[in-house]
């Protein structure tokens, strides 16, 4: 039995609701950036399904985070519509300059050149001072189409916000990755040479991938100014981009709510980490993407790969 | 019907001092189907390479029905009507046979595929594995690319060059890598096939079995050059043709 | 003319960095084909292995031949890469030699997390500081510049490096080998190849390299965590305009930038971050793989 992915939306979105209001307010902070941040590996995992790992998704969460913190500052826009709009906007824009040069590369190089895109905004963005240089600047508390709560209402409403948004961009990823279009990208992953002598572009498959990649970035990269309150150039550092990397890792590629569980993971050893071990988190992480990788290489998601098989086994006739 | 469907005009490629094309010069009228023998490195594959876009001549043209396509990459020769099929099957691994079907069908209905009809909707999975069915292969269908025998592959990669509704195709070595049982029923199904639908067919061969009974004409190359053009059994008693391709055939003792 | 000169000189002793830095992460490439994120994270261990290593230099009463230190930083690099190499190269990275070269930078880059916090373990989150090797030449004056000598040290290692590097895969047998692995891994092995031997020979010459980069660099900064962090991102830069796995390419590539930096500098220092990547992306448009890498068709 097909489920409906609208079906499937609802019901995890009325349940994360209801999970929102009986957590204690760290986790529901924590939930709140873990989600944010999925989005961004989310893009990347849309990258992964056209063979490209990009290791530079920290360039449009920061410029998805920047967006909010000067658009409060200059305009005093504190909207988190306007602001998650603006955000797709610029990050989009970005993406759609990158996207088609990124796209004659794969392997290391796009790796590597994507990463190293994220490093000329750090730079940038760490030597100008009327950008608040390496410190970044405050960002002002969101509003919700003219309402405008504080303390733990402001902290519900954006855990709500981010929830539904969520769930949104994740059914309509769901939809894209089971279209032609998606399965066209496996393609691309699997045997590029016949998906150009079928007749379509494999650059550019991987460039609109990107371009998703960017948005998802920048949608990501606003909710977690917004929630913490603070940017700074170290939203585009590479050890930044290499977080959202090693979630998508730990997801694997073939199930959207293994990333977000990725992402919630992570963030749960890292808090706790740093409440224990300040010096190790990285340590921890760093022991735990070796497992990962050394044990389960598809990534948690990859547990559905081996229900495919078997499926597609029992369906085999059996003369 | 003398249309002429594919024309090269002295194709010159060399890769350093190795010269894979010659003066390479035919006229392929609509409908035929020719065979090209020679032995390896004789420029073949390059032959076939160029003139589906994946290397460039030197200098030459290729006319595809009177139209230039000489500098045109893989992609839109694809979509003009010149699809291939290659020596080593080129097949997605990680998807089974009918989602590499349901891939060419869908590349074929759009080179930007949609974003939102389902992949395995019902009336796609349909046409998907009548195609299967008609190369006999429709029992592999949820198997990986890995699992498949030799013939399958190569069926499959034919099946799907044959999505791209092609006026010309060009089989680089269809048999190659198959057991010599299957070779004639492979060669019966495809050729059944393209004929249906009066595909102008070039095939890359060894086997001059499968030559003399499948092709109208012969083309054998030798160093980048043609060094005949002709009826099958005028090339194969051809004494430069027997010397440089085929071999001199050994009297009965 | 005295600005050129500053910046030609500038130049010349950041390439000379860059190069050392570079060249280990190139080598290890080309020959085990995984591009190393840990690099880095090398480079800064050696910094404070040497650090500490100069440390007990002058405590045990190295004042009396204080060049000595120069050899007690050398011997701190070599003492990484015999302790670190065989770990990571036996322990963790023969796993991933046939494998997609992208599981590789994911490998290497959970290495680096876990060595970034290794160090902190180690020598702590307080920064070491030893100045008396970088002030022990005394300056150099160079017309109206001064220069402090020890920059012309680090000028004359890389050459030093680089002629070394050079002579052992071009003028030794076991050079000549490691250099037919480069060029065809699987040939290379069906020829009757050792690649085993090969492989970890190849590692522990790019630990060596990253870690006495950072041996000398150790004496001109402030040792403290995160060094590592930035060396891999210029090094990336560096290899890949020179086009990756070619050692030539790495000297070229790092005198480029290194140049291009200087000039930078001096004529417009707002764009100093973004000279890097100016340099590679000019290099990129007319050679997609870099300066000493032929891109090659595939063969259908």
């Amino acid at each position: 039995m097909e489920k409906s992915p609208v079906l499937v939306a609802a019901v995890t979105l009325t349940g994360l609701i209801v999970l929102g209001f009986a957590l204690p307010d760290w986790a529901q902070f924590l939930m709140t950036i873990a989600l944010a941040k999925g989005l961004v590996s989310l893009g990347i995992v849309a990258g992964m399904r056209c063979g490209v790992v990009s290791f530079g998704q920290g360039l449009y969460f920061c410029l998805g985070a920047y967006t909010a913190g000067l658009m409060s500052r200059w305009t005093g826009v504190t909207d988190v519509f306007l602001l998650t709009f603006l955000s797709v906007i610029v990050a989009g824009g970005v993406g759609v300059i990158f996207g088609p040069l990124l796209s004659r590369y794969r392997g290391i190089f796009f790796a590597m050149l994507s990463l190293s895109l994220s490093m000329i905004l750090f730079g940038a963005l760490a030597k100008t001072t009327s950008l608040g240089g390496t410190d970044g600047v405050n960002v002002a508390a969101p509003t919700f189409a003219g309402y405008a709560p504080e303390g733990g209402a402001l902290a519900t409403a954006l855990y709500l916000f981010i929830v539904t948004v969520t769930v949104i961009i994740g059914t309509v990823m769901r939809i894209v990755f089971d279209s032609q279009s998606g399965l066209v990208s496996l393609a691309v992953r699997s045997n590029e040479l016949r998906v150009e002598y079928l007749g379509s572009s494999a650059n550019g498959i991987v460039a609109v991938s990107y371009v998703i990649a960017a948005i998802l970035g920048g949608v990501g990269g606003v909710v977690t100014a917004l929630a913490i309150g603070h940017v700074d150039p170290e939203y585009a550092f590479w050890t930044t981009s290499g977080e959202f990397v090693f979630v998508a890792i730990l997801a694997g590629y073939l199930s959207i709510p293994a990333v977000f569980v990725a992402s919630i993971v992570l963030e749960v050893v890292r808090s706790f980490s740093n409440l224990y071990f300040p010096n190790t988190w990285q340590l921890v992480l760093g022991v735990f993407l070796l497992v990962v990788i050394l044990v389960r290489p598809d990534g948690i998601g990859s547990i559905k790969l081996w229900r495919r098989r078997e499926s597609a086994g029992a369906a085999e006739p059996s003369a | 019907m003398n249309d002429i469907a594919l024309e090269t005009k002295n194709l010159v490629k060399n890769f350093g001092a190795v010269t894979a094309a010659k003066d390479v010069s035919i006229a392929v009228p609509a409908g035929a189907v020719w065979s090209l023998i020679g032995s390896n490195g004789a420029g073949k594959t390059t032959f076939v390479n160029m003139v589906t876009g994946y290397l460039h001549p030197d200098s030459g043209q290729i006319l595809f029905q009177g139209r230039d396509i000489t500098r045109l990459g893989p992609r839109t020769i694809t979509r003009a009507g010149i699809c291939r099929s290659f020596q080593i099957p080129q097949l997605c691994g990680e998807l089974t046979t009918i989602e590499n079907v349901l891939v060419a069908h869908a590349i074929n209905r759009s080179a930007t595929p949609s974003f939102f009809r389902r992949a395995n909707e019902t009336e796609e999975m349909g046409r998907a594995l009548a195609l299967l069915e008609r190369f006999k292969i429709a029992e592999y269908r949820n198997r990986l690319m890995g699992e498949l025998p030799a013939g399958v592959r190569k069926l499959l990669d034919i099946a799907m060059a044959m999505t791209g509704e092609p006026k010309v195709i060009l089989l680089d070595e269809p048999t190659s890598g198959v057991a010599t049982e299957e070779k004639f029923p492979i060669m019966d199904l495809v050729m059944e096939a393209l004929s249906a639908e009066g595909v102008t067919t070039l095939f890359v061969e060894h086997d001059m079995e499968i030559v003399t009974r499948y092709s109208e004409r012969v083309l054998a190359f030798y160093d980048g050059r043609i060094i005949a053009n002709d009826a099958p059994n005028e090339v194969l008693s051809d004494p430069q043709v027997q010397r440089y391709v085929t071999g001199t055939p050994l009297t009965a003792s | 003319m005295d600005l050129l000169l500053v910046i030609l000189i500038d130049g010349l002793i950041y390439g000379a960095w860059l190069f050392i830095v570079s060249v280990g992460l190139t080598l290890v490439f080309g020959v085990l084909g995984i591009l190393n994120l840990a690099h880095g994270s090398l480079y800064a261990i050696g910094a404070y292995a040497a650090a500490s290593a100069v440390g007990l230099y002058f405590t045990l009463g190295g004042d009396v031949f204080p060049l000595g230190s120069y050899a007690a930083m050398i011997l701190a690099a070599l003492l990484v890469a015999v302790v670190v190499a065989p770990i990571l190269e036996r322990g963790l990275l023969r796993h991933f030699y046939h494998r997609d070269e992208v599981l590789g930078v994911l490998v290497t880059y959970g290495v680096f997390l876990i060595l970034e916090d290794v160090i902190k373990l180690i020598w702590g989150v307080e920064p070491l500081f030893v100045f008396e090797p970088y002030d022990l030449l005394g300056t150099i004056e160079a017309g109206p510049l001064f220069y402090v000598a020890y920059d012309f040290l680090v000028i004359a290692a890389a050459v030093v490096t680089g002629i070394l590097v050079w002579y052992f895969l071009n003028g030794t047998n076991r050079g000549k080998v490691v250099l037919a692995v480069i060029h065809d891994r699987e040939m290379s092995q069906t020829m009757g190849v050792n690649v085993d031997r090969v492989f970890m020979l190849a590692f522990g010459a790019g630990v060596f390299l990253a870690a006495l980069g950072g041996a000398l660099t150790a004496p001109m900064i402030s040792v403290s965590p995160g060094i590592g962090v930035n060396v891999i991102i210029v090094a990336f830069a560096v290899i890949i305009i020179g086009g990756l796995g070619s050692i030539e390419g790495a000297a070229l590539g790092a005198v480029m930038v290194g140049i291009a930096r200087a000039a930078s500098v001096h004529l417009v220092p707002e764009l100093e971050l973004f000279i890097i990547y100016f340099v590679m992306a000019i290099v990129l448009v007319f050679r997609p793989e870099g300066l000493f890498v032929k891109t090659q068709t595939r063969k259908i």
